[in-house]
């Protein structure tokens, strides 16, 4: 049998939820609504006039060759983010999960970065690949390289890239190293005991058992890559040399504040929002399925 | 030909030793148990043989080599988990040719083998599944399957049928005591359940905290315990202990009760009775004062205290038996029966 419980209709319930969703709508909804309605308009450098033109300027971003070139560049520039640092994690976590001795301090070292503002990682390797005083352009001289990431952009991409990754080894070992300590020992024992050698458990036992983890921090790195470098651009190359660093995030920080183009910079945004929901959705709906066993 | 031969094993985590010289020679073919109760050392001894386990001091070797320094793999050997371990990503036969194929053999044989040791244990049927799709017993049997498709030189258990239910454990029990002993390779299997070893077991060792009590056959362990330890935890119910003293001969319990004893020692002395070696006699030494009984059909467990003491006693009578509490019954016990430990030491003295 069945029992069913009613509550009086009451004000109680409402007011409990009201913190999230007024936050809610204060912060995300509102801003976003305002970015979307933004985005149809066009207005002049001085703020003196405002028109409503639909959809000009999205028209304007498909056939700009800049925009087309800024897309490629951030995806290069999230592909090779997300590639470094997850496998440098996978390889820390790896070693770190073998570890028996030291092994707290081990991990409380890798999780350090992670701690670091995103302008301050940009300022530390700025400062050790400055083409003056830095230490790597001095090795680097010595082996006979020229190293000046204000006259190179792939160099100026290089930099970025390292900086950006590196911040993200940290997150990516954490995730990488609970998965692997949530594989049972006996099964590693097992392959052990079956002739595995430590790199081939690694490759043929434990990644693909981890790899519902791999997915996720894929998910998180494109998106970090994306959206939250915008701190370490702007703290090591501005989005220079000649653009070479300007990916989408700082492009529309670009536009808006040093352009002046507000319409054109909201119309990025909703562009960029389409595809962090996009790939939130895509994470819930198939990767969160996506376990192989 | 694998025979097995541990030599003074030591184990020391830190200070603290848990492995006391451990010496044990088993022959080829041998299916050796490993008993004792949690936490005396059971499994780090077969990790140990197992290579999973780093030797403080001592020697193992496998068919005559030392095989201290090896890696497992390099051990020639296959264990049986107790959570099976299979990997959980690959399916059946994957799992079982997992280790031929890093040995580098051809799929042809890899193919053969697989298929031969799923028709022993029944598991062609699912060969394609993954491990989460098989109940208990058919991951048990996986995980016997990956054992010996590999033809190793020794089978490891460890603990392999505690996560089963006690129908299926009967069941696997006897079929892996089959499987030894047609394929007779060389098998050691540790348990914390005296029937399981009893009945598995060629020869049995008993561990207690860290020290080897007594090392074989079952019946040996069961007729001549070398040890109070052995006596109580080989057999069920557990034997007796009377506490008395041994004089001139003559062993007198607490309660002024004399029994034949063995000649040449002196002292406080533990008498021990197994419950089913007492049998009713009116002019019995050993009396009973009924608590309560256990009536399990076959026969009766008569629970009481040695009569004038605390001492605590069980009586096991074939059929049905009605003893009302508070009663005294008079039992005897053949001398053959009797057994005499050491009341200090708790180790056996003659005969």
């Amino acid at each position: 049998m069945l029992k069913r419980v009613h509550f009086p209709a009451s004000l109680l319930p409402y007011l409990l939820v009201a913190p999230q969703v007024i936050i809610t709508l204060v912060f995300f909804i509102w801003p976003a609504s305002q970015a979307v309605y933004q985005s149809l308009l066009v207005q002049d450098a001085f703020g003196l006039s405002t028109e409503f033109v639909w959809f000009e300027n999205f028209v304007y971003l498909w056939d700009s060759q800049q925009y087309q070139d800024a897309f490629g560049r951030t995806i290069l520039f999230s592909a090779a983010v997300a590639f470094l640092s997850m496998s440098f994690a996978l390889i820390l976590a790896g070693f770190a999960d073998r570890v028996i001795r030291g092994s707290t301090l081990y991990r409380t070292l890798l999780i350090w970065p992670y701690a670091v503002a995103p302008v301050l990682a940009g300022a530390l390797w700025l400062f050790m690949f400055n083409p003056t005083l830095g230490i790597i352009p001095f090795i680097l001289e010595a082996i006979g390289r020229d190293w000046n990431h204000y006259l190179r952009g792939n160099q100026a991409m290089f930099l970025v890239i390292i900086a950006a990754a590196w911040k993200q080894v940290a997150y990516n070992f954490l995730f990488y190293l609970a998965a692997m300590q949530s594989i049972p020992r006996s099964i590693i024992e097992a392959a052990a005991i079956d002739g595995a050698g430590p790199l081939r458990r690694f490759v043929t036992v434990i990644f693909p058992l981890i790899s519902p983890t791999t997915f996720f921090l894929l998910v998180v790195n494109a998106v970090y890559a994306f959206f939250e470098t915008f701190g370490i651009i702007h703290a090591v190359t501005q989005g220079g040399p000649a653009n070479a660093t300007t990916t989408l995030v700082y492009k529309v920080y670009n536009d808006g504040f040093i352009g002046l183009d507000l319409g054109g910079s909201a119309a990025q945004s909703v562009i960029l929002m389409i595809l962090v929901i996009g790939m939130t959705v895509f994470q819930f709906r198939f990767i969160e399925k996506r376990v192989q066993y | 030909m694998a025979e097995i031969k541990l030599d003074s094993l030591i184990k020391s985590y830190g200070p603290d030793q848990v492995l006391h010289h451990v010496h044990a020679d088993i022959e080829d073919g041998e299916f050796v148990v490993i008993v004792g109760p949690s936490g005396c050392g059971k499994s780090t001894l077969l990790r140990m043989i197992a290579g999973l386990e780093g030797i403080t001091s001592g020697e193992v070797s496998i068919g005559g080599k030392v095989v201290n320094g090896l890696e497992p793999a390099d051990r020639d050997i296959a264990m049986v988990f107790q959570n099976y371990a299979l990997y959980p990503h690959m399916s059946v036969r994957q799992n079982m040719a997992y280790g031929l194929k890093i040995r580098g053999l051809p799929k042809a044989e890899i193919d053969r083998r697989v298929q031969e040791a799923a028709e022993i244990l029944e598991i062609g049927a699912f060969l394609d599944r993954k491990p989460r799709q098989l109940s208990g017993g058919q991951r048990q049997r996986v995980a016997m399957g990956r054992a010996i498709v590999r033809d190793p030189q020794v089978f490891l258990f460890d603990e392999p049928l505690s996560n089963l239910d006690a129908k299926l454990r009967v069941q696997m029990r006897l079929e892996i005591r089959k499987l030894q002993k047609r394929l007779g390779v060389t098998s050691i299997f540790v348990t914390h359940d005296q029937v399981e070893a009893m009945t598995l077991g060629d020869r049995l060792m008993v561990l207690n905290g860290g020290v080897v009590e007594q090392f074989g056959t079952p019946i040996e362990l069961y007729d001549r315990p070398e040890t109070v330890f052995v006596a109580g935890f080989i057999g069920s119910p557990a034997m007796n202990f009377l506490p008395a003293t041994a004089e001139g001969g003559v062993v007198t319990l607490d309660n002024g009760a004399s029994l034949p004893g063995a000649g040449g020692v002196s002292g406080p002395v533990t008498f021990g009775v197994r419950p089913e070696h007492l049998v009713p006699d009116a002019q019995g030494p050993i009396r009973v004062q009924v608590q309560v009984f256990e009536a399990l059909g076959a026969n009766t467990l008569v629970h009481g205290v040695l009569e004038g003491t605390g001492t605590e006693l069980v009586v096991s009578l074939p059929g049905h038996e009605t003893p009302a509490p508070g009663d005294v019954l008079h039992y005897a016990a053949p001398s053959e029966h009797h057994h005499l430990f050491d009341a200090e030491s708790g180790a056996r003295i003659a005969p």
